[in-house]
């Protein structure tokens, strides 16, 4: 008997979330072809704007790969749109020129950003906010403009906004109302999410009616009905989006406002069943994510043969995806006969209001402490009375009689209740994650469920969970945590017995302290190879196996496979004889981009990885070293002019700075290590956002640690002053020491000064014959560490394999 | 259509040529093949791209039967190319076998120009 072929029309969450719960109930009953008109496989569309604000990756957004859809044997054509349907010869045809039979077919085409009608509204630069591609046009834009515009101040306008100003563009957004997101804020609220947002720099218009759009070839104004004129490179338009029904309507289906669907999801032809965004059930359209799962199901239910599933409607609860601000709002408000709870913290930016009709909760706003929006939403989804709540109610669960147990409320939602609103886990598939598949972490959790993956707000939720699934069993989670999968001791530990042990190799330490794996694992065999490192220098041999690529070839990767190479300057030093001979390798190796870095060095990105020993090769005839740019180790000294030709200098930084270099280059250290020197208190070298940096004073000079930049950002503690260069090559060297003994590995100064305290560190420094003894052992180190790596390499005699191909295969002769 | 012809090998190189709890890279028409040895000596052949990120697994890290990819850290099983956790997918596995100390990677189109 053949299969019956369903074909997807939609690659997107509905339709794919559809497909997923149709296997869950009958693998194999279908031969499942899928339709997309986007040419990537199916992503998590409700987080483009993480992704627009550089907080996640394209990839870390792809719900399936295109892997998945071989596993389960389904055909996908991507980039190929669908452009009719033939109901009576049941086929259906692509742009491309494909036509596919169906027995069933599901429409999961979803929706179209509403574009206004007005002049300029095609102007090159006008775009709105749905896919892929557009969160592509919006970065794009904002390396070559200034001023942008974003048309409606609801959830996918302020998303989109707060990304293009963290894209570094000056943002103006324009919204018709009174009040921005009206649909889920009240005025009260939306003033407190205005005046957030205005103080990271947008500016925000209410009542305001875009008139035209202005520009010559390209978008170069936005006019404004009371004559005011905008500049703007690039405009969004987010004032809504409409039901995609134009295939619906050229296959005669009936479309009202959306693709007419009854509560089994099936449209006016029986064969033909719809889901998402396009749909339009009992009257209504959707464009949030949790009616969506809700359709997937009930449409999987059909398919697999279970008539009397239905779907009845969704009340949703919206979660604003902008990082710092706390927003949560479901259900209605502003409806006459309803009364209202609330609770204002104007100091700590607190708002909360419950909507209630009949001791009912219809609707709740909360803003600045959102933590239980879960709970009001499952007692308004269950219409459950709360009168005897009612004096209590607004301070959330922990302030009711049962709630002096922080856990008892979590204990006490039903196994409906939603945990994770991103991706439609509810509270039973996680509890059942941790009983019978032994999740005992958050992290496990979320691999097998998705619970808390997506934007993480559910994370305390998802520990609560855990606490009370697990009892005991999780709060002996809760000590040092342990180094990885393959141990239950945690680093410390691991470091204090290696010495005490006398531990000398990777195997020797996983015999002795019982891995739970054969080899380890590409997080453990790093760490314990740099804790015999540094425990016994010129004794231990380093395992180059157990070192990440970077550091087994000396370059760092690129997400093309190439490698970026980075010489040493010292203290940020150079000449015409260095950069002459680099201008020559870029030449030679057609290198195709040099970048001069953060930390004062000549980055050449882009070299394949069977040319680095030859690169090296030719650096190396110029006296030029590796820069270590790629290494846990320590990477480049910055320094500013200083009193050898600053007008202000009072010392000199740039001989400081290199004498520095010279001593500690080569070390490698629990993570990365910068350091710089200032030649005076304005500190050009912006030493303070340094691992160790020192600043020059008329008296002398003073040492910082514990700085630095990136998501992060965290000044140094001063940790001392002294007088002369060789008390500053001293305290450097046993700072240096002291973290590499004693911080975690992959731990920066940062972290690891604040687990520690800047007390003790100083302390350590202090005690001179402390502070000594830590030298000397650096000093001692580096007799070992101090290696060019690429001069070895580019003899040849080391670690060739890394480079040359085991061999090389070409076809056999045509016949 | 390879399912067709009758398995034939290549050499490629000795196990020795690779470092133990390693990979090398062998080029291929088809593109790179990443050819691993583990830390008991047994020989695995993977397309030289995860199907997650295209990151090129010769350069991970092997601990196992397992490598970890350099890219976004997944990991895959040598032995039938199935990444470890729940979102899975597979890298390509290559036919490989070892005869003599010499690794023959199976395929009946290529042939071997040149050696390490």
């Amino acid at each position: 008997m053949t299969k019956e072929r369903l074909v997807v029309i939609g690659n997107g969450m509905a339709g794919i979330r559809t497909v997923e719960e149709l296997l869950l109930r009958a693998p194999g009953r279908y031969d499942i072809t899928v339709f997309g008109a986007e040419p990537h496989p199916n992503y998590n569309r409700i987080m483009l704007s993480p992704v627009l604000a550089g907080e996640k990756s394209f990839e870390q957004i792809i719900l399936n790969g295109r892997d998945w859809y071989e596993a389960n044997g389904i055909t996908l054509h991507t980039g190929d749109r669908i452009e009719g349907i033939d109901r009576t010869a049941k086929t259906v045809t692509s742009v491309g020129g494909k036509t596919v039979a169906y027995d069933k077919l599901l429409l999961a085409i979803g929706s179209d950003p509403v574009v206004l009608p007005i002049p300029g509204k095609e102007l090159p630069g006008v775009i709105g906010f749905r896919d892929l591609s557009d969160v592509e046009a919006m970065v794009a834009a904002a390396k070559t403009g200034t001023h942008a515009v974003v048309i409606g101040g609801g959830l996918l306008g302020l998303e989109a906004a707060n990304g293009l100003a963290l894209n570094g563009m000056e943002v103006t957004v324009l919204h018709l109302m009174g009040t921005i997101m009206e649909r889920q804020l009240d005025e009260a609220a939306g003033w407190l999410l205005q005046a957030e947002l205005e103080g990271r720099g947008i500016k925000i218009i209410t009542k305001a009616q875009t008139e035209a759009i202005l520009g010559d070839g390209k978008v170069q104004k936005v006019r404004l009905a009371d004559g005011r004129e905008l500049d703007a490179d690039l405009v969004v338009m987010a004032v809504g989006i409409r039901p995609n029904t134009a295939l619906g309507k050229l296959a005669g289906l009936e479309v009202n406002r959306g693709i007419v669907v009854d509560d089994r999801m099936v449209t006016s032809d029986p064969d033909i069943l719809s889901v998402g965004e396009c749909v339009e059930h009992r009257g209504q359209t959707y464009g949030l994510v949790a009616p969506l799962w809700d359709m997937a199901k009930v449409c999987a239910d059909h398919l697999a043969g279970a008539p009397e599933s239905a779907y009845t409607g969704t009340v949703s609860a919206t979660r604003l995806k902008v990082t710092g601000v706390e927003l949560y709002s479901a259900g209605t408000f502003g409806d006459a006969g309803t009364e209202d709870i609330v609770f204002r913290d104007g100091a700590r930016g607190v708002y909360k209001r419950i909507v209630l009709r009949d001791n009912r909760i219809v609707g709740t706003v909360l803003y600045g402490d959102t933590k239980d929006g879960p709970w009001y939403f499952q007692l308004l989804k269950d219409a459950e009375d709360i009168a005897p709540l009612r004096d209590t109610l607004i301070f959330g669960q922990g302030a009711g009689a049962q709630a002096q147990d922080p856990f008892a409320a979590v204990a006490a939602l039903p196994d409906t209740a939603e945990i994770c609103g991103c991706n439609g886990v509810n509270k039973g598939t996680v509890v059942a994650a941790i009983r019978d598949k032994g999740c005992c972490s958050v992290e496990d959790v979320r691999t097998h469920t998705k619970a808390s993956a997506s934007c993480g707000g559910c994370t305390g939720l998802v520990e609560k969970l855990l606490a009370c699934t697990l009892g005991d069993g999780y709060q002996a989670q809760t000590g040092p945590k342990p180094m990885c999968k393959c141990t239950h001791l945690a680093h410390d530990d691991v470091r204090r017995l290696i010495v005490i042990d006398k531990l000398k190799s990777i195997p020797a330490v996983m015999q002795a302290l019982e891995w739970t794996t054969a080899e380890g694992c590409a997080s453990c065999r790093p760490a314990l190879n740099y804790y015999l490192m540094c425990a016994w220098p010129g004794e231990y041999k380093d395992d180059n196996q157990s070192r990440f690529i970077n550091e087994r070839v000396h370059a760092n990767i690129q997400k093309d496979g190439t490698y970026s190479v980075v010489p040493r300057m010292w203290g940020g030093l150079t000449n015409a004889s260095e950069l002459r001979a680099i201008a020559d390798v870029v030449e030679r190796f057609q290198i195709p981009t040099v970048k001069v870095t953060g930390g004062q060095r000549i980055d050449l990105l882009g070299v394949k990885k069977e040319d680095l020993p030859a690169v090296w090769s030719d650096l190396n005839k110029a006296g030029m070293v590796s820069g270590h740019a790629y290494a846990k180790g320590l990477r480049t000294v910055k320094t500013c002019v200083g009193s050898e030709w600053c007008r202000f200098g009072t010392q000199a930084s740039m001989s400081m700075g290199v004498k520095l270099e010279k001593m500690t280059w080569g070390t490698w250290t629990p993570h990365k290590f910068k350091m710089a020197v200032s030649g005076c208190p304005r500190n050009c070298a912006e030493a303070t956002i340094k691992d160790f940096g020192v600043v020059a004073v008329d008296s002398g000079w003073e040492l910082h640690v514990g700085g630095n930049g990136g998501l992060h950002v965290r000044a140094t503690d001063l940790l001392m002053k002294v007088e002369t260069e060789d008390e500053v090559l001293e305290v450097c060297g046993a700072f240096l020491q002291l973290y590499r003994e004693e911080a975690r590995y992959l731990e920066r100064t940062a972290p690891w000064i604040e687990r520690v305290g800047i007390d003790y560190v100083r302390a350590r420094m202090e005690d001179v014959e402390v502070r000594e003894a830590l030298h000397q052992r650096f000093l001692y180190s580096q007799k070992f560490e101090q290696i060019d790596p690429w001069a070895e390499r580019a003899s040849g005699a080391v670690d060739n394999h890394e480079f040359a191909p085991l061999a090389s295969l070409v076809p056999l002769a045509a016949e | 259509m390879n399912a067709m012809l009758p398995q034939s090998w290549v050499a490629v190189g000795r196990v020795t040529d690779i470092p133990r709890r390693g990979a090398r890279v062998v080029k291929a028409p088809g593109g790179d093949i990443a050819v691993f040895r583990t830390g008991a000596d047994e020989v695995y052949a993977l397309r030289d791209r995860c199907p997650h990120g295209n990151g090129p697994l010769s350069n991970g890290i092997v601990h196992d039967r397992k490598v970890t990819c350099p890219l976004h850290g997944m990991v895959f099983d040598l032995t039938d190319g199935h990444s470890i956790g729940p979102d899975a997918c597979q890298a390509r596995t290559i036919p490989v076998r070892v005869v003599a100390g010499v690794i023959e990677l199976g395929n009946p189109l290529y042939t071997e120009t040149a050696s390490a």
